[in-house]
């Protein structure tokens, strides 16, 4: 019984993490048509920089929580610059900016290579949630608790600014019928560098959070990425409510299938996939962006 | 005219010739080596050429299929079997796979089919890196042996060279006889107006699921040289990098066109080769030179070439504007 009640909570704070990752990454789908491959450099982009922003920069050592921060906002600022100079250069031409992300996805991880070596990195978990919660004869880390509560604050912030804010509206539109927005005087170009750096923001976010429990290391975005485009597989294109779905789906996939079939958990992690091909090609919640 | 398919004609056999001649005017068996794997390699981008290149379908899973043949020919070996079975059973298992692949992803096109194929190859990744029992995992399987086809044993480079080399002219063969075939036509079709093509009583989805085989059945005859090759098969060879590579190749050299994935599967090798002898960073080098092409010239070096040379002989005529030959505009 302790077993399956803590493989749940790890299973729903894998799902947390995962629709850190997944939330933008389907927003970018939604607004800009195009798999956004460096989605899983930018998770890896942020823990790596989380982890030395947490040993020190030039004398200054961060808390956990500040690091966090400051790296969501440097791999934002970075998924705007790529906007920027190299997908707007492509505007219009899918195929190019899906083939442009993909390089700069092996360029991304050769550079993380080369700066913070092959060996894993671990992340010390925040000072104060190292402790564990008991009910009954099950221990729960706080940790992990803890993630589950940041994932559900961003998940209402970010349906809150959707459904709620000019920005959101405007982004909703956008998902909708971009021609339409444009001609209503929407500049959806802006949206795009918005959206995308907050994407890659989010998935830098998610990078440095997910460090204590995942570590860092090379390779990792290449673990996270699949796990993204399945969970937006699943849950639909665009649909932030699909992303939630999704991610906990995916969450407890990934965890059970660990723990009773190690072998073929990545097989198994698929299959929801297919059945969803084949039943509804457009996802769960396709069409729907909240 | 008749003088330019004599001057073809010409070209096709003095190049033939060369590559036939090419071993024994090399002296060091690195090269030759280097040679047997850009026609590997070359046979695998015609494969994904058929995909990207005529059915306008951009597929990066194809390491999967690839990597589906070596594995059944290591597993089959390893097992005790002999190499006829082995290359018979690689060649049909990733058939199998393939019309799998096909029957999933060909429920979309454009980017979804991108993502569709990348997660299946994935997945089949995932199984040759964790299903360890079967595999091996990480540490792969080891193949002891090549086959001596007709008693001709091709543990030598240079034999090795001359088989895959008539392997890689009969690919070269059925690729130009495919795209000229009605079929060819209809699929170019398809990648154009697949509307219309419907609309004229073409079953456009099939004619996407055969395209499908034929380019996984030329990937599964590149992945059973690609092990015979090594005589090794790890994880590695499946990974989204082998895939991106294959992709890389095909539009570096000019998606669409049949001298193009031979150009760019020789680029890629040489680079890679060349490149790695100096620096560790070959895959900032893959990613750089893909973003490169795709940016300054998206329609690869052979067709880009052959503006050059079409310009260069119309020196007054007035450019044409040369469209990326993978255009997926529509949607």
């Amino acid at each position: 019984m302790t077993f399956w009640l803590l493989l749940t909570v790890n299973s729903v704070t894998f799902g947390g993490l995962l629709f850190l990752l997944s939330a933008g990454f389907s927003l970018i789908f939604g607004l800009m048509r195009i798999p956004n491959l460096t989605h899983g450099s930018m998770f890896m982009l942020g823990a790596y920089f989380g982890t030395t922003l947490l040993s020190g920069v030039l004398g200054v050592r961060f808390g956990f929580w500040v690091a966090a921060v400051i790296c969501a906002l440097e791999v934002a600022l970075l998924g705007a610059l790529m906007e920027r100079l190299l997908l707007r250069r492509l505007a219009g031409q899918q195929l190019a900016q899906v083939l442009v992300t993909l390089g700069v996805s092996f360029m991304v991880a050769d550079l993380c290579l080369m700066g913070w070596g092959g060996d894993p990195i671990s992340v010390a978990t925040p000072p104060g949630l190292s402790g564990f919660i008991r009910a009954g004869a099950a221990v729960f880390p706080l940790y992990r608790l803890a993630v589950i509560v940041i994932a559900a604050v961003f998940a209402l912030a970010l349906w809150l600014m959707l459904e709620r804010t000019r920005l959101g509206a405007m982004i909703r539109a956008g998902v909708d019928d971009p021609q339409m927005a444009r001609v209503v005087g929407i500049r959806v170009s802006r949206l795009f560098t918005i959206v995308f750096a907050l994407g890659a923001g989010l998935a830098g976010f998610a990078g440095l959070i997910g460090g204590p429990i995942l570590s860092v290391y090379p390779g990792i975005d290449q673990d996270m990425l699949p796990l993204a485009l399945v969970v937006v597989i699943l849950g639909g294109t665009g649909s932030l409510l699909g992303s939630f779905v999704g991610s906990i789906v995916i969450g407890f996939i990934y965890n059970f299938g660990q723990a009773l079939l190690p072998e073929l958990a990545y097989f198994i992690l698929f299959l929801p996939m297919v059945l969803v091909l084949v039943l509804r090609p457009q996802g769960l919640f396709g069409g729907q962006i909240l | 005219m008749t003088n330019s398919i004599l001057a073809r004609r010409f070209a096709i056999a003095v190049a033939i010739v060369a590559l036939v001649v090419l071993p024994y005017a090399i002296k060091e068996v690195y090269y030759v080596n280097i040679a047997s794997q850009i026609l590997l390699y070359a046979i695998f981008a015609l494969g994904l050429n058929i995909l990207v290149g005529y059915a306008g379908l951009v597929s990066l899973g194809h390491a999967g299929l690839f990597g589906v043949a070596a594995y059944v020919v290591a597993y089959l070996l390893t097992a005790g079997h002999g190499h006829a079975l082995a290359i018979v059973a690689a060649l049909t298992a990733s058939l199998l796979a393939t019309a799998g692949f096909a029957a999933l992803s060909l429920r979309a096109t454009g980017i979804t089919f991108i993502m569709i194929t990348l997660a299946l190859g994935e997945i089949v990744w995932g199984l040759a890196y964790r299903w360890i029992s079967l595999t091996n995992g990480d540490n792969g399987i080891t193949v002891a042996s090549r086959p001596a086809p007709f008693g001709i044993a091709l543990s030598g480079a240079r034999p090795f060279y001359v088989a895959t080399l008539i392997v890689f002219l009969l690919a070269v063969a059925a690729s130009s006889i495919f795209v000229r075939s009605p079929f060819g036509a209809a699929l170019c079709g398809t990648r154009d107006q697949p509307r219309r093509m419907n609309a004229l009583g073409y079953h456009v989805w099939l004619i996407r699921f055969w395209a499908c085989m034929s380019s996984g059945f030329l990937s599964a005859v590149a992945g059973v040289l690609f092990v015979y090759y090594n005589q090794f098969i790890s994880p590695q060879a499946l990974a989204l990098t082998a895939s991106a590579e294959g992709l890389l190749m095909v539009i570096s050299g000019g998606a669409g066109t049949l001298l193009g994935p031979v150009v760019g599967a020789a680029l890629v090798v040489i680079v890679k080769n060349v490149v790695s002898a100096y620096v560790e960073r070959w895959n900032f080098m893959l990613g750089a030179i893909f973003v490169a092409i795709v940016v300054f010239m998206p329609e690869g070096l052979v067709p880009g070439a052959a503006r050059l040379v079409r310009s260069f002989w119309q020196a007054t005529g007035r450019r044409k504007s040369v469209a990326p030959v993978t255009a997926e505009r529509r949607q």
